[in-house]
């Protein structure tokens, strides 16, 4: 059963869960966060955002503003350079259309950029931003996609200027379709067809540190960003860009980050902060306040999924096919890649030889939607996965066994791997490690699976609060096959610790700390000997970023082939020292040591490098790309009690079993687990922003946007199914993203289970169960 | 205005103004184990003691605070640098992902346990019940609470549970 059982290694650094490198700082308050330094002579920099969803601005006027004593700066349309850009952090050239400028004559959302004014203190900066006049054309808005796409609509992007847009007279920002084998034929051949449809909501990422900058010049006058970043390289490149201005006159600083949750995987301060330095030859740091972290920053992308499932009796697919369309708000920084996302975390998923994916991004004036932890695999998997829900119900076949007919096995590869990639063709993408079976196994008997499906209602059917049980099966990707690399360095100090330096980029899951484990086990010392530094685009070498999955996957491996090339540089010099062949000696407890028994301690090795013959700076550094995304599989179990009267829904038991490979820190995997799928509940129960006529978002704080806290919080069980991933360093997968997708489709199929009811729309409030359950009567 | 507090048991004087919130006095002097999440008493984060009880440092007035005893996360260690309980808890279990809500809910905890060193779950629910965490679901971060309570009562040698 347990593929692991034989590890190609022996666990020593790894597969513990030492205190975190960074956590004695967390711990004391001593850990400085972006905002945890104190700049003399630092502005304030504050935005002045659109009241308007859709508008021209004919006019501004902002000398009363400059007039105010303590403005130092005022930067609008006028006097900022005019260029096309995105602010996704994505791989260069990014997949997203260029429909963003500094500042445009034009306002696309409530909130949009108009002004953004610089001063000695917040206070003054705010009160200068309601001396700025602002003559407006309002223009016709649209909120919703089905409206947006619609023949006559106003046009949201009509600035002749950007470019990449799919089709802007239809407001669709990206598209795309693929088609493997004949759908038709494959709904033909069905026995039966579920035809279905979902939709999700916005949500926000709610990461406790809002986004922050802070710009400096340094000695020589470059420009130095301590931001709060997950794309330590792509903010570099886009500020760059943005300010007409090559990257050897910025560096990037990502010190400790408060979350992200994708939110930071965007350049939303740091073009500003770069500019008002260079202006104004002084710090400056501008702070997202919570408002503007709900309305301003980036959000879920909200999207409906159309499924169309040809099943034969006996539960084998026939035809797969998805229609996609989603949200991308007033600009399409991930459009493309969110929206491709839906399909190919989830259409490789099942056996089917007709599979087709069509999808549009579509703009509206709402806030702009971007990456969040999932990134279109929580709105696949919720249509997917209750689709999978309704078809064993036809059947008449427990869920759990048409999923284990179906899903992907290891050994085996699916056509859309290769056909659906980010934004484009993908690679193809063999299976070399699925834990799935073990992970629905252990999952179903941790919460009684067997005694209570389908049982609850035939013991109490005229209960006012009724129980049900629901599962779902979800897979992800580690990394981005072919595109995102990562890389690393690592240099031996004279006591024989090491600077492991990286350009992955910890937002707080504790990267850091598993990177360092896995430079440990490679070298054969305890952690602490491993002194991290990452995200300094002056100081590391790159990485791609945090995001897609890819920091223990990917950066693990720059590590791990750091480590060894730094490994095969002591093995070297303490082969002179032994007068041993090189072959015959291993590292092991911060020594050399010998077949023969022979040993040299680390110290006595690096200082003879750094001090005695032959001397050079033993050191490793390496690259690393993966043209395989190895998917982390997951089965989520969720048992709820649905008041019939009321409509509230509680969850009373939750279990999730992932399998992320070899867990390289079984608790920081578990945190990951655990993180995630409590936003997923929060956002499958309660969370949604919610706008009004104009636009305006009428829940832009968290007195009224709610998120589970720990006393809605139910217990959940995280259980690790270990397999081994050949491609990962020491056999890792990827965990941070998959758990977040299991809590919508596992409660809709809870729901079901209780009480009859499908819920296709999201959340699921009191208010939306209890007009299903009424519906249904 | 003159402000004569205690802070991690040193006395301090400052000179703020009457506008001043507790959460603004303390970062501006630097302490910033001290977050800021949403300036609004909703998030829980900016929390600290003050008198021993835990308040939103972002909703209650610097000047407030006259005379008054404040507790934030730098002063929780013991005076020899070792870590409290609870801190060594939180790495012990994993309980800081971030870390950006950490100091807030290491000061609940520390309420919580000075007054109940027995607590249930239910009970660091309801300290926490105040603090959003995005990060850990709050799984580990009880458990850690749960850990150091035992480990405070065991290190006492009597009280169990």
């Amino acid at each position: 059963m347990n593929e692991a059982k034989t590890l190609p290694f022996e666990k020593k650094a790894i597969g513990k869960s030492p205190w975190r490198v960074d956590g004695i700082g967390l711990v004391t308050g001593t850990a400085k966060f972006t905002d945890d330094i104190f700049l003399k002579n630092m502005l304030h920099a504050k935005i002045l955002g659109s009241p308007h969803a859709h508008a021209r601005i004919l006019e501004i006027d902002t000398t009363a503003a400059e007039k105010l004593p303590g403005v130092v700066i005022v930067l609008t349309y006028k006097n900022v350079p005019r260029v096309p850009h995105t602010t996704a952090g994505q791989g260069y050239p990014e997949p997203s259309p260029y429909d963003t400028f500094m500042f445009d004559t034009k306002v696309r959302f409530v909130g949009d950029r108009v002004a953004c004014v610089a001063a000695e203190t917040p206070e003054i900066a705010e009160q200068a931003l309601k001396l700025i006049n602002v003559k407006y054309e309002a223009l016709p808005a649209v909120f919703d996609v089905r409206e947006a796409m619609k023949e006559g609509a106003p046009i949201i992007h009509d600035e002749p200027d950007a470019d990449g847009i799919h089709d802007r007279k239809h407001n669709i920002a990206a598209h795309y379709d693929v088609e493997i084998g004949n759908l038709a034929n494959g709904l033909k051949e069905a026995d039966f067809v579920f035809e279905e449809e979902f939709e999700t909501q916005y949500a926000q990422h709610c990461a406790l540190e809002p986004h922050v900058c802070i710009g400096y010049l340094d000695d020589n006058h470059r420009i130095v960003l301590r931001t709060a970043t997950q794309v330590p390289w792509h903010a570099r490149r886009i500020v760059a860009q943005c300010l007409q201005i090559p990257v050897n006159q910025i560096r990037v600083i990502k010190p400790r980050i408060g979350g992200g949750f994708g939110s930071k995987q965007e350049v939303l301060l740091e073009d500003l902060c770069a500019l008002i330095t260079v202006r104004t030859r002084r710090p400056v740091k501008i702070e997202y306040t919570r408002r503007e972290e709900f309305i301003a920053s980036r959000t879920r992308d909200p999207s409906i999924v159309k499924m169309a499932i040809g099943v034969k009796k006996d539960g084998t697919f026939t035809a797969i096919d998805q229609r996609v369309t989603s949200w991308t708000g007033g600009y399409g920084g991930h459009s493309l890649t969110l929206l491709t996302n839906v399909g190919s975390k989830t259409l490789p998923f099942y056996h089917c030889k007709n599979v087709r994916f069509w999808g549009d991004s579509v703009y509206t004036n709402l806030p702009v939607t971007g990456a969040y932890r999932g990134y279109g695999a929580t709105q696949g998997a919720f249509a997917m996965e209750q689709v999978m829900d309704m078809i064993a119900n036809k059947l008449g076949i427990d869920p759990i066994e048409l999923r284990k007919k179906n899903h992907i096995q290891k050994g085996e590869t699916n056509p859309v791997f290769a056909a659906l990639g980010e934004g484009k063709e993908g690679h193809d993408n063999p299976i070399e490690s699925c834990g799935l079976d073990e992970c629905i196994d252990r999952a179903a008997a941790a919460i009684g699976w067997n005694t209570k499906h389908r049982r609850y209602q035939k013991r109490d059917p005229n209960a006012k609060i009724k129980r049900g049980i629901g599962m779902a099966c979800l897979m992800q990707g580690s990394g981005i096959a072919g595109i995102d690399m990562a890389s690393a360095r690592i240099k031996m100090n004279e006591d024989g610790s090491f600077n492991l330096l990286m350009g992955a980029t910890d937002l707080g899951t504790g990267s850091d700390t598993i990177l360092a484990q896995i430079a440990a086990q490679v070298l054969g010392v305890t952690t602490d000997k491993m002194l991290t530094y990452s995200s300094d685009t002056d100081m590391t070498p790159f990485d791609k970023g945090a995001y897609a999955s890819s920091t223990t996957y990917v950066s693990g491996g720059a590590v791990k082939k750091a480590a060894e090339a730094c490994r095969d540089k002591i093995l070297k010099v303490a082969a002179e020292m032994l007068k041993e062949d090189v072959a015959n000696l291993r590292c092991e407890n911060a020594k050399v040591v010998s077949k023969s028994g022979k040993e040299v301690p680390f110290p006595n090795i690096i200082s003879r490098s750094l001090y005695g013959q032959n001397q050079f700076q033993i050191e490793g550094e390496a690259s690393h790309v993966s043209y395989v995304s190895p998917p982390p599989f997951a089965a989520h179990f969720a048992e709820v009690e649905v008041d019939t009267e009321t409509g509230q829904v509680r969850v009373v038991d939750y279990v999730a079993a992932v399998d992320c490979g070899v867990a390289i820190n079984p608790k920081l995997a578990e945190g990951q687990v655990e993180g995630a799928v409590m936003n997923g509940l929060s956002y499958a129960l309660c969370e949604e922003m919610v706008f009004d006529e104009l636009g305006r978002m009428l829940n832009p704080s968290f007195f009224d946007y709610r998120l589970f806290t720990t006393v809605d919080a139910p217990k959940i069980k995280t259980i690790l199914v270990e397999t081994y991933e050949p491609s990962g360093p020491f056999g890792a997968k990827s965990i941070a993203e998959i758990g977040i997708n299991g809590p919508l489709p596992a409660i809709a199929n809870a729901i079901y289970d209780a009480c009859g009811v499908r819920m296709k729309k999201a959340p699921f409030t009191p208010e939306r169960v209890l007009a299903a359950i009424l519906a249904g009567k | 205005m003159n402000l004569h507090v205690t802070i991690n048991n040193e006395p301090k004087d400052f000179i703020c103004q009457p506008t001043d919130t507790l959460l603004d006095l303390l970062r501006r002097e630097a302490y910033s184990g001290v977050k800021v999440g949403c300036s609004n008493g909703d998030c829980g984060i900016c929390a600290v003691l003050l008198n021993g009880r835990t308040v939103n440092s972002c909703v209650v007035l610097a000047a407030h605070c006259q005379n008054k005893k404040i507790e934030t996360i730098e002063g929780i260690a013991n005076k020899d640098g070792t870590l409290h309980p609870l801190q060594k808890a939180f790495l012990d279990e994993g309980g800081a992902q971030c870390g950006f809500c950490t100091p807030a809910m290491i000061l609940s905890a520390k309420e919580l346990l000075d007054e109940n060193p027995n607590p249930t779950d239910a009970d660091v629910r309801e300290a926490f019940s105040g603090i959003i965490c995005r990060c850990t679901g709050y799984v580990k971060p009880i458990a850690a609470v749960l850990a150091a309570a035992q480990e405070m009562r065991d290190a006492k040698g009597g009280a169990t549970a």
